[in-house]
């Protein structure tokens, strides 16, 4: 390739980049757009990308009129908590599946992938039947149980593949030099599969953090709501929106999900890059 | 109530022989000091209505210390799967929020309680017959009908006034044909006389088709439901296709939209009406530019007159309340006529109680309250709403249907074939 067509290519890949960062952009961006609209700009026929007249009352509203920060701490807190926990359950379980392999392993990794075509009215009656008898309904501990349960699952298949990236070798070595079990655990191998365990942490999160419909169902009085449950109370009947507080909350609910990816995405990176790593 | 990680773990042990013996714990719905608990699920949203029902269950709460009201705030997006999952998980609200059209399910799962016994004289005699028939599934009487809003044409004020029409009233409707010659007269370059927001078409068509004496669903003497695409059932379809395609008078791209949709157009003088529901009103009062004016006019009337379908909003208590009696006293409470007037301001919408409706507020001409307030009596169950089967046939069969008769691609013929034809196919398999 000479460097003219070289340079074209570039360029080319540049242009084609910067249209696909558009495209995965323009939603968000449409959408804090139209936080900071008045309501007039919201019903104008000539939409603009900048708010003629920009306004923080689409903000004032949605936090007069719904508890958002509450609803924040409890998705916060749910979503926290099931992330961690289910981390901490999947970790150990995906090294016994992706270490010892035979047919009960590979029946269980099928199943793991077979319980996530499993759509969310098949379970919630069953689900909340034991959620009430366990007394846990209108309890942010049962819905994040549901949560644990719902993406350990999805939590697990994804470390087993990280663990099946680090090569036993390692570990083979290590017992050589007279490292017991559990140190070549902790010591060898857990550091190796921490950007896949961030990864599947984050995975968790996000899956609990947008989570609506078991939030709805099992959670009862609004002290206990979470956030994707209280920005439908700014939608009414037939799909009818209170279109401008809406943008401001759903901007605002954005923001957990980026600040992380923002503040661990070397990390995702990294994780990524290694479960890629053929040894 | 907080519960710690081992609380839960120490719940989740004991409670598991609860599951096997099946024991639930007792004294639903009453505090240990006795005060009975009702939790009133509402599915108001707009601020005002939010408002006002907490102002409410909070009056309530003060003269009533022994019966206590919880209000839990619902949403409309996905109410039915949220209350089915509490009806079979024995949970569901005492006081229950929905729509008319929502309830026939409900109530022939048996989760909601017949209240013939139950409500207070006032209450029913206040409320007109053609109320309570969308309520009312079988012999049973399943919700109160407290709101309602018909369809209405809310125009551009300016281009009505320029252009020399006959402005009607709901004494002196536009007829279904003299509607199609005036959106057409309203019609000009960059402009369509009307915009059909059409995306969800079924509600719409059946409802509007009453008052040119559409009927679609008949009930034959032995309870059984056919469908039959008449005379008045073609009439207000037929006039939409034609502005559609043949006039050019309403605007091709409105058939996708939903109402809220259509208002930037509207607003920018794109459409000179827009058929809407009347608490609509609302948004365009948020949203008009300044200086916009814009009035509230009947929906055409034919054979039927002003008729046209609604589905109200419910008021309905649970099968497993505990307290019956006293869910039904708080309904009355919430329903009596001073403070259904102020449920209905907060929602932009019609009380469906006499009293409440005869409010001077709800007959001032600021905002067309008036105009709303002369359609109320001509407000009747949406057709289809207590026949089994509808919520399949609607999805299945008349939703295309419609979408592609509205847009050109099939004929009258044909739609009255897959109506009916495939209609009639799909009800019959409720009905055996």
């Amino acid at each position: 390739m000479s460097p003219r067509t070289g340079g074209a290519a570039r360029t080319g890949q540049y242009a084609a980049l910067v249209c696909y960062l558009v495209f995965l952009a323009f939603p968000f961006l449409w959408l804090i757009s139209t936080a900071f609209k008045p309501a007039r700009e919201l019903g104008s026929l000539h939409p603009t990308w900048l708010p003629e007249d920009p306004t923080l009352d689409n903000f004032r509203q949605a936090f007069d009129e719904q508890p958002l920060l509450r609803a924040a701490a409890n998705s916060l807190t749910a979503a926290l908590c099931a992330a961690l926990i289910a981390v901490v359950i999947a970790t150990p379980m995906a090294y016994v599946m992706a270490r010892h392999r035979g047919r009960l392993s590979t029946a269980a990794t099928g199943w793991v992938v077979i319980s996530q075509a499993f759509p969310f009215v098949l379970v919630i009656i069953p689900l909340f039947l034991v959620l009430k008898n366990l007394h846990l309904i209108n309890s942010l501990w049962g819905l994040i149980m549901v949560y644990v349960v719902w993406s350990l699952p999805f939590a697990l298949w994804m470390l087993a593949g990280y663990v099946r990236a680090v090569p036993p070798e390692l570990e083979e070595a290590a017992a050589v030099d007279g490292a017991g079990k559990a140190r070549i655990l902790v010591s060898v191998t857990a550091p190796l599969l921490a950007p896949g365990i961030v990864a599947t942490a984050l995975f968790a999160f996000i899956t609990a953090w947008n989570e609506f419909f078991f939030a709805l169902v099992l959670l009862k009085t609004p002290e206990k709501q979470t956030l994707p449950v209280v920005l439908t109370h700014f939608l009414g009947a037939e799909g009818v929106a209170d279109l401008g507080p809406l943008a401001a909350a759903a901007a605002l609910a954005t923001l957990p999900s980026l600040l992380l990816f923002a503040f661990i995405q070397k990390r995702i990176t990294g994780g990524l890059t290694t479960g890629a790593v053929k040894h | 109530m907080r519960r710690s990680p081992l609380a839960a773990a120490a719940a989740m042990t004991a409670t598991l022989a609860l599951l096997l013996t099946g024991c639930s714990g007792g004294g639903r719905g009453t505090d240990a000091d006795g005060t009975i608990r009702l939790s009133f699920q509402s599915l108001a949203w707009q601020k005002e209505s939010v408002d006002a029902n907490k102002q409410l269950v909070q009056e309530w709460n003060r003269i009533h210390p022994d019966i206590q009201v919880d209000y839990v705030q619902g949403s409309w997006d996905s109410v039915h799967d949220q209350l089915l999952t509490s009806f079979e998980g024995g949970e569901a609200p005492d006081v229950i929020h929905d729509a008319s059209d929502d309830l026939a399910d409900f109530a022939y799962g048996g989760y909601l309680a017949d209240l013939r016994t139950l409500l207070p004289d006032r209450l029913t005699e206040d409320i007109p017959r053609q109320s309570w028939r969308t309520t009312t599934f079988g012999d049973g009487v399943y919700g109160v009908p407290f709101l309602q809003e018909p369809k209405v044409l809310i125009a551009n004020t300016k281009i009505l006034q320029a252009s020399g029409v006959r402005i009607p009233t709901p004494q002196r409707p536009w007829s279904w044909p003299e509607f199609r010659e005036i959106t057409d007269e309203l019609t000009a370059k960059g402009r369509y006389g009307v915009a059909w927001p059409l995306k969800e078409p079924v509600s719409v068509t059946l409802n509007l088709g009453l008052s040119a004496g559409g009927k679609l669903f008949h009930r034959d003497a032995d309870g059984k439901v056919t469908i039959r695409f008449e005379e008045g059932d073609q009439v207000m379809p037929e006039t939409v296709r034609d502005q559609v395609n043949a006039d050019r008078s309403a605007a091709r791209t409105a058939l996708g939209m939903g109402g809220s949709d259509t208002l930037p157009g509207f607003f920018g003088g794109r459409y000179a009406m827009v058929p809407l529901g009347f608490s609509y009103r609302q948004q365009v009062v948020e949203q008009a530019p300044e200086g916009f004016e814009w009035s509230v006019l009947p929906a055409p009337a034919g054979a039927g007159g002003l008729a046209q379908g609604v589905s109200p909003q419910t008021l309905s208590v649970a099968e497993d309340s505990p307290h019956k009696k006293e869910a039904v006293q708080f309904i009355d409470f919430l329903l009596r006529p001073p403070n259904m007037v102020r449920l209905a301001r907060g929602d932009w919408m019609l009380p469906t109680g006499t009293d409440a409706l005869a409010d001077p507020s709800l007959h001032t001409t600021e905002n067309g309250w008036a105009t709303g307030a002369a359609l109320a009596g001509a407000l009747r169950p949406a057709p289809a709403q207590s026949v089994r089967g509808y919520p399949e046939w609607k999805d299945k069969v008349a939703t295309p249907a419609l979408q592609e008769f509205y847009s050109g691609a099939i004929d009258v013929k044909e739609l009255e074939e897959r109506l009916a034809g495939s209609g009639n196919r799909v009800l019959a398999r409720y009905q055996r």
